[in-house]
Formats: structure tokens, C-alpha cells, sequence
């Protein structure tokens, strides 16, 4: 057999199967750095339990020269390293894929495969014979796995190794016995394994300038680039790196270095109540705050919500979305939070929402959302979601302006009132719906007034008048329609001139391309829209109204979304087909293009004349 | 509801203070309180202590909760800015306000409801973060707003207005605060403004976080026999311990004292914390005979009200975290974005 035919290069997913605690996650990244910077696209996966030791967690890279990383069911190279979950990993692998493991103990019966292609490596033996101390065996088995998988695809092996200089500068000693175990596997796999393996890698340039980063670093750093001075926060998963990476540069970039003295403070509060109240105490005094939540305290910040809506304060809240309801699986992904969001607290509310779908969008979003808050005084939310947030994944660069100014909003300094006859703060000045607003202190006698989240007339006083609660809750409908031409418009592809438009937002972006070309290859083309924002503005309609049928992709299991482009829209349902993914994995290529193949099969629709089917 | 305007005329006699301003410049709007309610005593004490510590009216920084006591901040300091927030939320509020900009004079005003009971966790932790303020509750045992349910600190025993006894033991927010770490701690009843107001103009001076529990009848639920806050049994059961007069550096100090019941405090700012003892074993520098004198007095059915603890040395929020001096408000571009090749550095990292 002509096996070069038959060697698929830098396609593939490679899982890895540890004990959470036991130091495989860095060797599992300079795994995956390795081959990004081989310039091959590449996506990671953390899929860990919520625990802090002790239980079993899986790494996964998924390896595509097309830069179809979003997540695809099924293992081509399993290095199953936890024999607690031996079965499942096993069961994982898809026929004719590898399976790597350490054979110091023979792989019982019961999991042995006929499908697939069984690589023993004697690790633990191997590594009782090189390294005298068990804890170093215990980190070293990670590393000597590496060795063999460089060896097994074909990685280049510098790479390898200048990335362990890199990655323990600082801690020399660490070095030589750290490129020992790489050495190690390697030689172990030259001299016992068949290498290269059917799959494999080969150094290409389709990485371009791109950066390799999760989705809370750029959000953390784009509320350091937005001018977010307060941070007030709460411990969850999956937003917590978010606050962290806030911290980390404004800590490198925030402290002057005379004095030595911060730029910017961060207060983990005692829950979420208060970390939302702080945000809202600080915006009304013109300070640029955040926080960063998941879907448990979105909940608990609802009251807070209301008011900062009603009482028109500027506040921005990052929501990591997981899986819900309840605490539901804290460790995995969903897009369940649209609606809670969209339209948190009693009465009639709701909020700006900005829904990222790459880092790059993270980090823009982080810094816009404080523009718009200060612009539109209301709350913003970010919905991000735990795949974007805590998985690093391809990314654009961050970009930056220098000469970009912060837009601070309708906010009269003592001048401005000194000028002014009298101050109103809920006037309408502008005919946009934005009152505008003075700050604690500005001046001796003009332009104070009593914040309150009860009704009250232009000019701040209490009032239990039917006209003027009216006149107030209309004007915060023409504000509500100037936020719709502010926030970011959908991202639209009209190429292909189709009666048929596929809706997506979030992170399903990334299996989107993937699953365009699989559709494709079925005769069915479709144009896209990718929506980016709450209020919908017109182009988002536009969009619907050219189409006959639409197919709203959502990963969630009450098609929220849809719910709200109906309800905010008055569209007939029937136009909207949803295809709904909620399991806590990130949605895949494969899921979205059968189910709308189901749609065309079920309902007869035309495909393109043509295809073969 | 109506609202009369206050008269903005006043007695051309009024005193005016270093700023040439007279008590009514520390004014709010009409109070639509019960009249005689506690909580307007309170007001006026806080209006007459700016006032007489001649702060700009404008500088501070009014946040509330909900309830009866949250609703005073529009009765005072009408030149300054104010904040009615959410039920028990006041703490946090104030803290983002705070943070925001630390140059403000800070006023939280709350009830007990809004502190003992709903925001018993937002007061806990605000007297840990040490923010710089003043934290007032109007404590009247009483929710008023909904018609006389018991609130978190109406004593065991103490009976409502239709007489039915309160089954449940008091939260103490005075000795909550004492264990919190509170660095100025002080208990006082709207009825005695002479001990009210230089308690208040202290709170005010001290750098860091000042606590005051008012005792502050409620007029039209909890003024009755059998209540253990109506301003009856208040005055009967008042045991203070450490009166506190604020001596600015400006003023020459002329009252006399019998020697060893005085004690005098530098402020920051030069001026002279003037404490004189009312009890001889009491010391309000100390946490722990503080809080085991207000217990033990509690036993015997008598209210400590007075200064009970004060910190000389007591720092805030803001210097524990080493923020700048500057307001975080004012901090524009220039100071708080890295810019562009600082961001192509940080690109690179992830490469």
C-alpha cells in the first residue's frame, strides 16, 4: 500500500486524558504552542470537572490546516493517561485512530480494540530507570509523552525544546532535565514505534500573525485598554480569569512607577449583589467599573439591573455563560443566558448586551461596552461563554488606536452648569433619549440631584404622576432605539444570494465555516448573519425580511434568540427554523449541517440544481 | 402626595460658619416624615454638624437604601448629590461610590431593616473594607414604611403596638461592628442632639470608617409602652459612657475639665478630638471592654450610647490598596491606556 497517499497531514484531533492536579496541563500546552507555531490553526479544548484534584480531565487540540477548529466529534490520537477513564477514552477513539498509552502494565482485555491501532509505551518503566526522584517521575511522565507524540507526528523537535527553555526561564535547573525527558520519548518512539504516524503535521503558514489566547484574556484586557478604573467581582467559574487578567495588566501597565501607587482598584466583594453595586456606585460617580459574572449571579445582579436601567447609571457586567439552569454543569459551555440578560429585573427593562465570538471580539467588546455604558447610561452586558472564555483558540491580534479618546457620555462639568439656566437631569435635550447627567461635587450650587430608582419627573423630584412616569418610561423607549444604532451590527454574508439565511452568534461562529462547506457539498448554500448585539437594529431585519427561510443556530434548549428576534421584531415563528445544541460541549460543524440537511429533507426544499445527492 | 417648598428666606441673624455660609446652605427639602419622627432629628443633627464644621455642602456624597431612614438624605445636604438605591444595598453603593472618587465626604444613611435584616451581609463587609465614611442607622426597631413589623434589632420582649412580644433575640449592630474591626464605633438617640452632633462632626473627621447606631423613635409604631425604642425608655435606660466634642485646630480650647476625664486625640487634619468620660471604667480605646461593657450593660435593660471605640490610627480602603490620591473618576486616556505598542508587546506573548 502506497502509504504517503494515505497520510493526512494536519488534520486531525488529538485528545489527552490526565488526572486534574497531576501537571499535565503545561505539557499538554507546549503540545498544542508547539504546533501553532509550526504555523498550523489549531483550537483547544479544557474540558475539566469541577474539582480542584483528583478527577479525570481532557485536553483536547483540534489540528486543521483550513482553520476548521471549532470542536468535531470523535479521536483520531487518544493519550489516554488516566486509567480511571480507560473505557470512555477508549470508546472515543474513531476506527483506524491511535491509542497511546503506557504499557509498563498491560492494557486489560476488555478495552483492547480491534479497530484501532494500539502504541504501548512503557512510561513508568521507562522513567523508574532514568529519574531517582518520584516526584519528578510523576511531572516527567508528561513530558516523556511528549517526546513520543513529537516523534509519532513529526512535530519539529527545536520548537519543542526552545519552548521548554522559554516556558522554565528563570528555573535553568528545570531545563536539562525537562529536554532529558522529551529526549527520552522520543528516542523510546524512533527506535520502538513506526514514525510518522498516517497522521501527522507539517510545518505550513496559514497562522499568518494571528495569537494563540483565550477569550477572558482579551476581555480582561480590553477593560484595562477601555479605561475600567473599579472592578468589583465575585468568584465563578467561568468568568473568574476574566478579573484575573484584569489584574495581571493593570498591574503591569496601571501602577506609577514613582509613587508606586495604583491606577485602578479591584474589590472582590462578598457576592454578587454587591459586586454590581459597587460597579453602580462608581459609575454614578463617573469612574469607569465592571464586572464579571456567570449565569448564577447575572441572576442575583437582576434588582441591582433594574435600578441602574431605570435610574440611568452607566455599569458594565461580562457574563461568562455556562451551562444552566441552577448551578447546572459549571464547567461546560452554553448560550442560555440571552433572555435572562436581555431582559433582567422587573418591570419593563432591558439591556444592551454585546455577544463576542473571538478573542479579538472580546477585547474589543471589553473596551466598547465602557464607551456605550458612559454614552447611553445603562447597563451593558457582554454575553461571552465559557468555550470563548476559558479555551484558547486562534485569534486576530489586539488592535489599538492611539489617538482613540474614551467617550465619556452627556456629563456637564462645573462650567457646563455654570452656563446652563437650570439643570434637569431626565430632560431630553438632544431628542436621542439621553438626559444628561452631572457628577457628585461638581458644583456649589447647581446640578445636584437625588438618584433614586422611583419614579421621578425631568428634574429628578419624586413623582407618582401617570404623565410623567409615561413621558419617562417613553423617553427610555427613544433611548432604547439610539442604543439600537450604536451597538455593533450583525457581521452579514450575502454572497450567495440565497432564499435561505443560517443565524448564529457567539461562539457557534467557530464551526460555522466548517459547517457552510458541508452544506455546500449537500447543494445547499446559504447566506449568513452573524448577530452581535441587543437592541437588533435594522440591518438584523433586513436580513430576515430578504430570506424565506431562516435557520436560527442556538446553544441553547428554549431557542432564546429566536424568542426575542420574534417578540422584538413581531415575525410569524414559522419563518424561523431553530437548530438547538445544549449538551455543555461546544456546538460542532457536524450537529448544525445535519440538522439543517433534516429541515431540507423533511419539508422537501430545493437544493442547487447539480449536486449529486 | 404634595410637597411644599421649604422658604429659602432665613433669620438674618443666623451664625455663618468659615465659609460664610449659614446652617439652612446645609439644608435639604421638606421632610415628608411623620412629625416627630427621630429620624428628622437625625437630619438636622447631620445638617447642623457640616454646617458647623464648615465643609462645602457640595462635596459630599449621599447614598441610602430603602425605608423610612433612606429616605432622609434628601432632607439634608440639598447641594449635594444623593442616592436612594436598593433594600439593604446602601453599603455597596457607597463603597463603588468611594472607590470612584475618595475625595467626597461620605454619608450612608440607613434603617435597621435595611442593615440588620436584608443588608446584614453588605454592612459586614463594608466595616471590613474600611471605607471611608460615615455610616449612619436610624434604628428604630420598626418597619415603618409597611405598617410596624418587628425589625432585626427590636429586642426580645419588647412589644408591638397591639402588644404581642417579640420572640426572637436583637442583632446588635453596635457590637457587630465592634467585631468587625469598625475604627470608630459610637451609639446615640435623636432626642439628644447635644450628644448627636459632635458624635457626628467626629464620624465625619476620622479617617477612615465611622459607625453611629441612632436609637431614632418611631412616632407612629414603636413609641408605645412595652417598646424598648420609644423615646421614653430610651431617655429612662440611657447609660453614656464617653462624650465627644470636636475641638478644630482653629478654636482656642477653653472648657475646663477635672483632670484624668479628658482626653484629647490629634485628628489628620490638626484638630482635636475632645473626649470626656462619663463613666470612670470605661476606655474607648479599648475593642474588648468595649464590647463586653455594652453586653453586660445590655443585660440590665441599659443602652450604651456615647463614643464607644475609636482607632486614632485607623486607616481605610484606599491605603490598604495603595490607590492613587487622585480620584479614579478623574483619571483620563493618558494615564489609564497602556496604547498601542505596549498592546503589540502583549500580542506577542501569545504567539
Amino acid at each position: 500500500m502506497n502509504r504517503e497517499a494515505q497520510t493526512r497531514y494536519n488534520d486531525f484531533v488529538v485528545r489527552f486524558a490526565n488526572v486534574n492536579g497531576s501537571g499535565s496541563a503545561s505539557a499538554n500546552n507546549m503540545f498544542a504552542k508547539a504546533l501553532f507555531r509550526m504555523g498550523i490553526p489549531l483550537a483547544i479544548r479544557n474540558l475539566f470537572p469541577s474539582n480542584i484534584q483528583g478527577l479525570p480531565t481532557w485536553f483536547e487540540v483540534r489540528i486543521n490546516e483550513q482553520g476548521y477548529v471549532g470542536r468535531r466529534e470523535g479521536v483520531d490520537l487518544m493519550v489516554a493517561m488516566n486509567a480511571e477513564t480507560y473505557a470512555e477514552d477508549v470508546e472515543s477513539v474513531l476506527p483506524g485512530g491511535y491509542l497511546l498509552y503506557d504499557n509498563s502494565k498491560p492494557l486489560p482485555e476488555k478495552f483492547v480494540r480491534a479497530d484501532i491501532n494500539n502504541i504501548g509505551v512503557p512510561i513508568a518503566t521507562i522513567l523508574l530507570d532514568e529519574f531517582q526522584d518520584a516526584k519528578q517521575r510523576a511531572l516527567f511522565k508528561n513530558v516523556v509523552y511528549l517526546g513520543v507524540l513529537s516523534a509519532l507526528l513529526n512535530m519539529d523537535f527545536e520548537i519543542l525544546c526552545n519552548m521548554v527553555q522559554v516556558s522554565f526561564r528563570g528555573k535553568d535547573r528545570l531545563i536539562k532535565p525537562n529536554i532529558k525527558a522529551l529526549e527520552i520519548g522520543r528516542n523510546y518512539a524512533k527506535k520502538n514505534l513506526h514514525c510518522p504516524l498516517d497522521i501527522q503535521v507539517r510545518p505550513c503558514d496559514a497562522v499568518g500573525d494571528k495569537i494563540l489566547v483565550d477569550g477572558n484574556t482579551g476581555s480582561g484586557l480590553g477593560f484595562v485598554y477601555g479605561g475600567a478604573t473599579v472592578c468589583a467581582w465575585y468568584p465563578i467559574t467561568p468568568s473568574t480569569s476574566a478579573v484575573e487578567a484584569f489584574e495581571k495588566y493593570a498591574n503591569r501597565t496601571r501602577i506609577d512607577p514613582k509613587t508606586g501607587q495604583r491606577n485602578f482598584a479591584i474589590i472582590q466583594a462578598e457576592d454578587e449583589l454587591a459586586s454590581i453595586g459597587m460597579v453602580i456606585g462608581a459609575g454614578w460617580n463617573g469612574a469607569r467599573s465592571f464586572t464579571a459574572t456567570s449565569g448564577p449571579g447575572l441572576s442575583l445582579m437582576s434588582e441591582f439591573l433594574g435600578l441602574a436601567y431605570f435610574a440611568e447609571i452607566p455599569a458594565v457586567l461580562l457574563d461568562v455563560q455556562r451551562t444552566g439552569p441552577s448551578t447546572g454543569m459549571p464547567t461546560r459551555t452554553q448560550q442560555s443566558d440571552l433572555l435572562s440578560a436581555a431582559y433582567a429585573s422587573h418591570g419593563d427593562t432591558k439591556h444592551v448586551l454585546l455577544i463576542p465570538s473571538t478573542p479579538r471580539e472580546c477585547f474589543e467588546f471589553s473596551a466598547l461596552s465602557l464607551d456605550l455604558a458612559d454614552r447611553l447610561q445603562t447597563p451593558v452586558i457582554i454575553l461571552s461563554d465559557l468555550e470563548l472564555g476559558m479555551n484558547e483558540t486562534l485569534s486576530e491580534p489586539f488592535v489599538w488606536d492611539d489617538a482613540r479618546k474614551y467617550d465619556r457620555g452627556k456629563v456637564l462639568d462645573a462650567q457646563g452648569l455654570e452656563d446652563s439656566e437650570r439643570f434637569g437631569r431626565y430632560l431630553d435635550p438632544d431628542g436621542d433619549g439621553i438626559g444628561t447627567r452631572t457628577l457628585p461635587g461638581t458644583h456649589p450650587t447647581k446640578g445636584a440631584f437625588f438618584t433614586r430608582g422611583t419614579s421621578r419627573d425631568s428634574y429628578a423630584a419624586y413623582t407618582e404622576s401617570p404623565e410623567d412616569y409615561v413621558a419617562n418610561m417613553q423617553r427610555l423607549e427613544i433611548k432604547w432605539e439610539t442604543a439600537a444604532k450604536m451597538v455593533p451590527g450583525p457581521e452579514v454574508d450575502q454572497s450567495q444570494n440565497s432564499d435561505y439565511g443560517l443565524i448564529y452568534f457567539g461562539t457557534t461562529a467557530l464551526p460555522m465555516p466548517e459547517a457552510v462547506a458541508q452544506l455546500s457539498a449537500e447543494g445547499i448554500n446559504m447566506d449568513l448573519m452573524r448577530v452581535r448585539s441587543f437592541p437588533f437594529n435594522a440591518d438584523v431585519y433586513d436580513f430576515i425580511s430578504s430570506h424565506k427561510q431562516l435557520f436560527i443556530v442556538e446553544q441553547n434548549r428554549d431557542a432564546q434568540l429566536k424568542s426575542m428576534l420574534v417578540t422584538e421584531g413581531s415575525l410569524n415563528p414559522e419563518k424561523l427554523c431553530s437548530v438547538l445544541y445544549y449538551g455543555g460541549l461546544s456546538i460542532t460543524a457536524e450537529f448544525i449541517s445535519s440538522e439543517v440537511i433534516g429541515y431540507f429533507e423533511n419539508n422537501n426544499w430545493p437544493r442547487l440544481s447539480g449536486v449529486n445527492l | 402626595m404634595t410637597f411644599v417648598s421649604k422658604p429659602a428666606v432665613h433669620h438674618p441673624k443666623l451664625k455663618l460658619n468659615e465659609l460664610g455660609l449659614n446652617r439652612r446652605d446645609y439644608e435639604g427639602s421638606l421632610s415628608t416624615l411623620c412629625a416627630g419622627c427621630g429620624h428628622d432629628s437625625v437630619s438636622a443633627a447631620i445638617t447642623l454638624a457640616c454646617s458647623e464644621l464648615s465643609l462645602p455642602p457640595h462635596r459630599f456624597a449621599k447614598i441610602s437604601g430603602i425605608g423610612c431612614s433612606s429616605k432622609t438624605p434628601s432632607y439634608f445636604l440639598g447641594k449635594s448629590h444623593g442616592f436612594n438605591s436598593v433594600h439593604g444595598r446602601m453599603p455597596s453603593v457607597a463603597t463603588g461610590t468611594n472607590l470612584a472618587n475618595s475625595s467626597l465626604h461620605l454619608i450612608g444613611v440607613s434603617g435597621d431593616g435595611d442593615s440588620a435584616s436584608i443588608g446584614l451581609g453588605q454592612f459586614a463587609h463594608i466595616v471590613r473594607r474600611r471605607i471611608n465614611m460615615l455610616y449612619i442607622v436610624d434604628n428604630n426597631g420598626t418597619y415603618g414604611l409597611t405598617k410596624g413589623q418587628f425589625s432585626a434589632t427590636n429586642d426580645q420582649g419588647s412589644t408591638s403596638k397591639k402588644g404581642v412580644p417579640n420572640l426572637y433575640a436583637p442583632i446588635d449592630l453596635v457590637s457587630m461592628a465592634l467585631q468587625l474591626g469598625a475604627t470608630f464605633v459610637a451609639r446615640s438617640f435623636s432626642g439628644d442632639k447635644a450628644q448627636l452632633v459632635p458624635l457626628i462632626k467626629a464620624a465625619l473627621m476620622h479617617p477612615g470608617f465611622a459607625f453611629i447606631d441612632v436609637i431614632s423613635p418611631c412616632v407612629a409604631f414603636n413609641n408605645h409602652e412595652g417598646s424598648t425604642k420609644s423615646y421614653g425608655y430610651v431617655r429612662d435606660h440611657d447609660s453614656q459612657v464617653v462624650a465627644a466634642d470636636l475641638v478644630m485646630h482653629r478654636d482656642e480650647i477653653t472648657a475646663d475639665y477635672a483632670p484624668g476625664e479628658r482626653e484629647d486625640i490629634t485628628m489628620p487634619d490638626g484638630s482635636c478630638l475632645r473626649l470626656r468620660k462619663l463613666s470612670a471604667d470605661y476606655d474607648p480605646r479599648d475593642r474588648l471592654l468595649a464590647s463586653n461593657y455594652i453586653m453586660q450593660k445590655a443585660a440590665i435593660g441599659e443602652i450604651v450610647t456615647g463614643l464607644l471605640y475609636i482607632d486614632p490610627a485607623a486607616s481605610d480602603c484606599h491605603t490598604i490598596m495603595n490607590t492613587t490620591t487622585q480620584p479614579l473618576s478623574e483619571l483620563d486616556e493618558s494615564v489609564l491606556c497602556p496604547g498601542a505598542t505596549v498592546l503589540s508587546e502583549i500580542n506577542s506573548s501569545f504567539r
